[in-house]
């Protein structure tokens, strides 16, 4: 890695960490329901909107009333985002006259914004209305994020609470990430995007004259729309979704290296400072200084891969006679699907970035990196979102592993596994396996089925092993909320939106129930004061065997299925 | 009673974050950056002629050239599009082989290997940029057609370069469409129509 490499990362997990306690602190009083300084100016608007939806804020709610309320809210999401998308020809704020989304399209979307995946199967400039933008898929950015907060805080609750029968009203926890956490951030980013350049216009597409008219263009049309609002949420919620078609590799989505560097810290920024507000909330700040950690070493792991193998450029190019060597009059490396403002590190940065959260959007084609820089991303992706991961379902991703590696430490020893002064019985582990075996499954028996009938090797753009690694990419990232795809791979037909969308439907309700189920069993228990025995949950050594563990899981699960792709890939093309 | 919640509260955050938030950015956006909100767009001769942020496709030897777009067609800014070839699809090694021998041919007297940004699409199809590499490597055909000196060229390349935000973020770039308007001015203005 060149030496700006090593200086943009530093600078990129500096800022990042440095924000967490700040950030991960307000964060816990706004569930602790504490004052927030001058955030309380929009304590009247909460009141206002409990007022006339008929929710009493304090009445608490058992797991399985939180997680009917979850999924009754989610399944107003889904109905309401699919008809908007299919009405959307003879709606209001559609200056580009765009026709209703298909049913195949529009059942996609619905899941996939529902669900925070923000998988696109679509181009956005050519088929979504600013009012789909906006009040559908925009919304969805807010309210799939909030949820996700939700369910994590009411996991910290089952494990801060003591002989208690509820977790917390997700009415509240949702109103309330979305008004004091994600809102506030959502306004100044989206201001400060589009001070670089990015578009926020109700005006449709403009017409221009091109300077050189022997270029044989007469005029060039640029999309334009209100752009910087929605990717000020689809980055800090983690969903993905961009406004336009190659999301932020476009110029009017990502315009300059500052609005890139916002956008990839804002992918993660949450998400990290949840860590904090996780061991704020448990009363313990060691115990999420521990869990960031872990997911740091592993981000940092992978980014050097990432960077590295890009930064080597395509061999089979360097034989053409082009010059690719990084220099300080160029990025060099492997640049096709790369943008020049961005070049290889902020690329594979953001690469790296986007997979570990299930934020899935994009600054460079994934598609066309190298087959180690693409296998950073896809392995990144089936660790299970859970190094940083989603706002909210990340950590509760993480917190699954967190138990899993205290069971195996216990097995180790011969005693009862205890985590946060609870002990884990087999309750407890049966609903972290689930959690942890349902994403697996879904991804592989997709990915089967895809490769083995005539309508899902269809679209597959790319010949060979590059192929298949389309297609376990696609469910991959569907299976795991993310969003992102090598997207060569035409996916934006009725197999593929509809195997996606059950996919990316399973990913998130059947891992959200066992963790809520989880929460509330671990709100049930007694608190168990530490002994000598007890495995210390905040230091070197357990962050080791959280690493470990994470790395494991995936490593047994995945690599016969990447050996297949872009291993496969790697190595034919060193011959 | 949880379904009456969930639509009432569903619709009231449709309201404040799907048509107020926006609504509200937009209107900070207007008063605050109206000429990047409404996409950078630059003026001349009360013609509108592009975006600072848009790429266009330029073919005029005393012109400097984009990258390739894989967009339909060219910097189609309506559609935008990567090529999505994967780095061992024999396409792209075609597609790459074809660009170096056009550069090759537009300039037989420079035997300099070809910077890789020149020849290979960008993400967007749209990208405003190449590389100070890329923007070197075309000074010597430019100036031979626009009959000027290439130290003139060389010159004007500089100071056309974006080096990193605080020296430290993203890569160092040249805005295409700027330089070639640039280049304009400094000749006696003269539009490329004929």
């Amino acid at each position: 890695m060149t030496p700006n490499a090593w200086i943009q990362i530093g600078l990129y997990v500096a800022v990042l960490l440095l924000s967490a306690k700040p950030l991960g602190a307000y964060m816990a009083r706004v569930f602790e329901n504490r004052p927030l300084g001058p955030m309380n100016v929009l304590r009247p608007l909460e009141r206002l909107l409990y007022r006339i939806a008929g929710i009493d804020p304090e009445r608490e709610m058992g797991w399985k009333a939180y997680a009917g309320a979850m999924l009754v809210f989610s399944a107003v999401g889904l109905v309401f985002v699919y008809a908007l998308q299919r009405l959307q020809h003879v709606l209001p704020f559609n200056p580009d006259h765009l026709g209703p989304v298909s049913p195949d399209s529009s059942f996609n979307t619905s899941i996939s914004f529902v669900t925070n995946t923000n998988w696109q199967g679509y181009g956005g400039e050519t088929t979504m209305s600013y009012l789909s933008q906006m009040a559908a898929l925009t919304v969805q950015n807010f309210v799939s994020a909030a949820a996700g907060i939700a369910m994590l805080i009411a996991l910290i609750r089952g494990f801060a609470r003591r002989s208690a029968s509820t977790i917390g009203n997700f009415w509240s926890d949702m109103v309330r990430s979305t008004l004091y956490i994600l809102l506030p951030l959502s306004i100044v980013l989206a201001i400060v995007l589009v001070s670089q350049g990015v578009v926020q216009t109700f005006a449709g597409h403009v017409t221009v004259t091109p300077l050189d008219p022997s270029a044989g263009q007469a005029t060039q049309t640029l999309a334009l729309g209100p752009a910087a609002s929605q990717i000020a949420i689809k980055q800090l919620g983690t969903n993905g979704g961009g406004f336009f078609n190659v999301n932020s590799a476009h110029p009017f989505e990502n315009a300059t290296p500052l609005s890139n560097f916002l956008q990839v810290l804002s992918i993660l920024l949450i998400a990290g400072a949840l860590c904090y507000t996780f061991g704020r909330m448990v009363g313990d700040t060691r115990q999420g200084w521990a869990i960031l950690a872990a997911m740091t070493v592993i981000l940092i792991g992978f980014l050097i891969v990432a960077v590295t193998s890009e930064q080597a450029g395509n061999p089979a190019l360097r034989r053409l006679g082009v010059d690719d060597a990084p220099s300080a009059l160029q990025a060099g490396g492997n640049m096709e699907g790369k943008e020049t403002r961005f070049g290889i590190i902020n690329s594979a940065l953001w690469a790296s970035t986007t997979t570990a959260a299930s934020n899935g959007s994009v600054n460079a084609m994934h598609d066309s990196f190298t087959p180690l820089g693409g296998l950073a991303a896809m392995l990144l992706l089936q660790l299970g979102e859970v190094v940083f991961g989603g706002v909210g379902s990340g950590l509760y991703g993480m917190l699954l592993l967190v138990i899993i590696a205290v069971f195996l430490a216990g097995l180790m020893v011969g005693r009862t596994p205890e985590y946060l002064g609870k002990k884990l019985d087999a309750y407890d582990m049966k609903m972290a396996s689930l959690g942890i075996l349902v994403m697996p499954l879904v991804v592989l028996v997709g990915t089967a089925v895809a490769v083995s009938t005539a309508a899902g090797r269809a679209t597959i753009f790319n010949p060979g092993t590059h192929g298949f690694s389309e297609v376990l990419y696609a469910f991959s990232s569907a299976g795991n909320n993310n969003g992102s795809a090598f997207a060569g791979l035409g996916a934006n037909n009725p197999f593929y939106n509809t195997a996606l969308g059950l996919v990316m439907f399973a990913a998130r309700f059947w891992i959200a129930i066992p963790v809520l189920a989880l929460a509330g069993s671990l709100a049930r228990k007694k608190h168990v004061p530490p002994s000598a025995g007890t495995l210390p949950t905040h230091g070197v050594t357990f962050v080791t065997l959280l690493i470990g563990v994470v790395l494991l899981v995936a490593a047994l699960t995945f690599v016969p299925a990447l050996a297949l792709g872009p291993i496969a890939e790697h190595l034919t093309a060193l011959r | 009673m949880v379904w009456r919640n969930a639509i009432v509260l569903y619709a009231a955050l449709t309201v404040l974050t799907g048509i107020v938030y926006p609504l509200v950015v937009t209107g900070i956006a207007d008063v605050v950056f109206p000429h990047e909100a409404k996409g950078s767009l630059i003026t001349s001769s009360r013609k509108v002629i592009g975006s600072e942020q848009i790429g266009q496709q330029f073919s005029d030897p005393r012109y400097f050239w984009g990258r390739p777009s894989a967009t339909s067609p060219a910097y189609d800014g309506a559609a935008s599009s990567g090529s999505n070839l994967g780095p061992n699809h024999p396409d792209l090694a075609k597609a790459v082989q074809e660009r170096v021998a056009a550069l090759r041919a537009a300039d037989p007297w420079n035997a300099a290997a070809v910077p890789i940004d020149l020849v290979t699409a960008s993400g967007s199809g749209l990208d405003p940029d190449v590389s100070p590499a890329g923007a070197l490597y075309q000074a010597g055909r430019v100036a031979r057609a626009r009959g000027i000196t290439e130290k003139t060229v060389r010159a004007l390349i500089v100071r056309s370069t974006e080096g990193r935000t605080f020296g430290i973020l993203g890569e160092p770039h040249v805005n295409v469409l700027k330089l070639n308007l640039a280049l304009d001015l400094i000749q006696h203005p003269r539009p490329a129509e004929e």
